[in-house]
């Protein structure tokens, strides 16, 4: 960590490239219009210093510039791009179930998300209706992604905090849903199990007994960490009552997700909008009061209990029927099916090689991700290629609210508060 | 959703408050509507809508319609959060005039994701706070999600090729390191493999 | 009494020597031979060094003391590895200090957030064209001997983005192990890991600092052109004051 401290004088030094010169903050004012400004004298000084991009607090390779009066934050001015992928316009280049795997790779801790949104759109487009077990296996592991999603969190951000064993106990538990991702789609992340119309494959018939042993388990592990962290004196100094953001100012920075949800808007799409059957299962949307970090931290730990419920509820009304769209012309046919039927035989050699063919027209799919609205947009131009896919990441724009939120508090406020925040610099820079 | 017809009145609206030219037409596509809208009269249509319940925009984002003329879109999704309805706005502006204003002074949102617009696509923004680029180094040249920029990379290397520029595991080609000294010993760039165990 | 010293031994080789590496191989068997009384053969049984030169020759090439033996066996048994996760696969590297995957076991688990108090950066996730140039000043302050691995296909060739905002970590910094997957399993990062761990074990010098006969890596700090004079190339020659990390 080398953090390079520069004076915030009015004329920037002349060995500064432009490219420097330009990264100051640009909401400084010269020294002396700043020290008359706070009363405090010619002993106070602004400190303007250089977070990450490495540095063991910043989730992912984030950078801060931070104005420092002490050790209190003036301003705060986040640089991304540190991860940026082109993938978007790899997207582009590729046929639609080719981006699959492109796409996911895009918010790391929520693969299944993000093929879900680009699925959508795309099922959107075309038409196609997916079978209604196929939208179950899809929630099922929507959630079980999203508690994975939050218990990397719990564990990063305590880890944060000083509290480090929580790392080694929601790992101990992620381990068991990777387990569960290893057994119906062959890999742990990115599996590219989601696919346009459906699931690439069912569930193996030990996935279910599985599940049911880890959904017994699983509350009595929140609540390991609910005792852990709840009432813990340091967590409580720390997190209660510190940079805390209105509802209304949230909504103006296009915040979502379990950030404006601790501030009281009870807002969740798979309530207000729902999509692939959310609307069969019964859970409630944990909801916040003040905003303040331990909210956040808060809904986030009731949110698992509720992803709990939403996977038992799934598992036991799994309807039969098939695991993917019937239509041939957009799904793989089934294997056997290729020694008998010779239009399956075409039907795949034209899947594989060129790739379904989608309808011109542009449609925007949001999705309730872990950290909030993940929208997809997908333009088509008729060709089996996307014209134009982005993906409204919700860190992208929750990043925004940094500033706001942290203005006027300590530095130790404000890595507690980018913890709580839950950036996933994968989603931001894309 | 606002459907059809709600999505005409929408328009018909529009029209009235803000001149023929303010909306160029209306799609309603998938269930969702989208207005299409003159690039001048961007802040006072988002205005209108928000006083007609749309105070949530979520997404601001660009597209490239190479190769129909005017090529550079941006598109502003926007949300009712008490009806839970989307509507999209967009507007069209032709890379020899790409400006447009900035919407940041009423949705602080539009903040970084204009100046990814900027960045990938070389939208100008008038009155954006500030507008540098987000995602790429600041130095770079040009705005890679147009559809006339190549999406490079590197070429995938085989035994044919390997030899080319930046062979890597190999050798540098003699001279690079040590500033044109003497060449050195066991120079293995003939093609040899390499002695490392 | 004139005394003449020479620096020997690996990582001290006299300045504008060149090793010969292909031969490396060849001598060292052929060194191990006459040390055990044999007469050399091989492809150049005309090498025949006698005297303080043969001394030398068996010090230059052959790690024949215990005490290298001990440093070699130490350094690896405790590699600190730098806090470095970039994308997808951090999530995977963090997987293997959680318990399953359990890298204390190898006494691997003092992550250093430091570059300075680290030895082993693993490169894990996609190097975008603003992210290289700050890893590899991360690399440059990082004291020798250090070591790279690169996890995952992203940064050991271009992965699954093969587009121009990407760069392979070869390009830029030289790198040890390889390890392949998208992202790899924690098991299979943990493979790559020991596999450096045998490599530093065995004989520490070879790769890259065989091929460019390279002391080590040297920071270059951004400063105007004229106050200072142009840092030498990567022999480390004339190297930076406080940027020089070769020969710790």
């Amino acid at each position: 960590m080398s953090p390079g401290a520069e004076q915030t004088s009015a004329g920037s030094e002349p060995s500064l490239s432009d490219y420097r010169q330009r990264e100051q903050s640009i909401t400084l004012a010269p020294i002396a219009e700043q020290l008359e400004g706070h009363g405090e004298g010619a002993t106070q000084e602004l400190l303007t210093l250089n977070f990450g991009p490495h540095h063991p607090a910043t989730h992912g390779v984030l950078r801060l510039l931070v104005t420092l009066q002490g050790e209190i934050v003036r301003d705060v001015k986040p640089i991304i791009g540190y991860v940026h992928t082109g993938i978007e316009k790899t997207a582009e280049d590729k046929s639609y179930w080719k981006v699959i795997p492109v796409i996911e790779r895009m918010d790391y801790l929520a693969y299944y998300f993000n093929a879900m949104a680009f699925c959508g759109a795309v099922e959107a487009l075309l038409e196609v209706e997916v079978p209604k077990r196929a939208q179950y296996l899809r929630v099922i592991h929507l959630e079980l992604n999203r508690i994975t999603s939050h218990l990397v969190w719990l564990g990063t951000s305590a880890l944060d905090l000083g509290a480090i064993s929580m790392f080694w106990y929601c790992f101990r538990e992620r381990e068991k849903i990777l387990d569960l991702f290893e057994m119906s789609s062959g890999q742990r992340m990115h599996p590219r199990y989601f696919q346009v119309g459906g699931v690439i494959e069912d569930i193996p018939p030990e996935f279910a007994d599985k599940l049911r042993g880890f959904l017994a388990e699983m509350p009595s592990r929140v609540d390991q960490y609910g005792a852990l962290l709840n009432r813990n004196e340091i967590v409580l100094h720390r997190l209660r009552g510190t940079c805390s953001l209105d509802a209304e100012t949230l909504l103006s920075l296009g915040v979502t997700g379990p950030l404006l949800r601790a501030a009281g808007k009870p807002w969740d799409l798979r309530k207000a909008d729902p999509y692939s059957s959310y609307e069969d299962f019964d859970f409630k949307i944990p909801v916040g009061t003040v905003g303040d970090n331990y909210d956040r931290y808060a809904c986030r730990l009731a949110e698992m209990y509720e992803s709990v419920k939403i996977v038992s509820q799934a598992l036991e009304g799994l309807p039969e029927g098939p695991h993917i769209t019937p239509d041939r012309k957009i799904a793989l046919p089934p294997r056997h099916e290729l020694a008998t039927s010779m239009e399956a035989l075409i039907h795949h050699f034209k899947l594989v090689t060129e790739g379904f063919r989608v309808p011109p027209g542009e449609v925007y799919f949001p999705i309730e991700g872990p950290r909030g609205e993940l929208g997809c947009f997908v333009r088509s131009d008729g060709s089996s290629k996307p014209a134009r896919v982005h993906m409204r990441d919700s860190s992208f724009v929750n990043l925004q609210a940094t500033a706001a939120m942290v203005k006027g508090a300590y530095i130790a406020d404000m890595i507690a508060t980018l913890a709580m925040l839950d950036p996933i610099l994968g989603g931001i820079d894309r | 959703m606002p459907d059809a017809t709600g999505l005409e009145l929408i328009a018909h609206e529009l029209r009235e408050a803000e001149g023929e030219q303010a909306v160029h037409e209306t799609v309603f596509f998938r269930g969702r509507g989208t207005l299409e809208v003159a690039p001048e009269r961007i802040r006072s249509v988002l205005a209108r809508l928000r006083a007609r319940g749309y105070s949530f925009m979520a997404s601001v984002h660009g597209v490239d319609y190479y190769p129909h003329e005017p090529r550079l879109g941006v598109l502003y999704e926007l949300l009712d959060m008490d009806t839970v309805d989307r509507i999209t706005v967009k507007l069209r502006v032709p890379t020899s005039a790409p400006e447009v204003d900035s919407v940041t002074p009423e949705w602080p949102t539009a903040d970084h994701q204009e100046r990814e617009v900027y960045d990938m696509f070389g939208v100008l923004f008038r009155g954006h706070p500030d507008l540098r680029r987000i995602l790429m180094p600041e130095d770079y040249e040009g705005h890679p999600q147009r559809r006339d920029f190549p999406v490079g990379g590197e070429p995938v290397i085989f035994t044919f090729n390997e030899d080319e520029s930046h062979p890597s595991g190999r050798l540098p080609p003699q001279g690079a390191l040590h500033g044109g000294g003497p060449p050195i010993a066991g120079d293995r760039r003939a093609g040899t493999p390499g002695s490392s165990a | 009494m004139e005394v003449e010293r020479q620096p020997l031994g690996p990582g001290g080789r006299a300045l504008g020597a060149h090793v010969d590496g292909e031969r490396l191989r060849v001598r060292q068997l052929g060194s191990r031979q006459l040390l055990r009384g044999g007469e050399l053969e091989g492809p150049n049984p005309s090498f025949h060094p006698e005297g303080t030169d043969f001394e030398r020759h068996v010090e230059e090439s052959v790690m024949t003391t215990t005490l290298d033996k001990a440093v070699a066996w130490a350094r690896s048994n405790s590699f600190f590895p730098a806090t470095f996760g970039l994308a997808c696969c951090a999530i995977e590297m963090m997987s293997i200090v959680a318990a399953r995957v359990d890298v204390a076991r190898f006494g691997f688990e003092a992550f250093r957030a430091s570059p300075r108090q680290a030895d082993l950066l693993i490169l894990s996730g996609r190097v975008s064209i603003k992210m290289a140039p700050i890893v590899r000043r991360i690399y440059d302050q990082m004291l020798e001997p250090k070591w790279a691995i690169s996890m995952g296909a992203c940064c050991s060739s271009m992965g699954v983005f093969n587009n121009y905002a990407l760069v392979p970590a070869d390009k830029f910094m030289p790198i040890d192990v390889h390890v392949p997957g998208c992202p790899p399993r924690p098991e299979a990062l943990m493979h790559g890991v020991l596999k450096l761990r045998k490599m530093v074990q065995d004989d520490p010098d070879l790769g890259w600092r065989e091929r460019y006969d390279a002391h080590g890596t040297e920071e270059v700090l951004p400063e105007a052109p004229a106050t200072t004079a142009a840092p030498a190339a990567v022999n480390g020659e004339g190297g930076h004051p406080y940027g020089d990390t070769a020969g710790a």
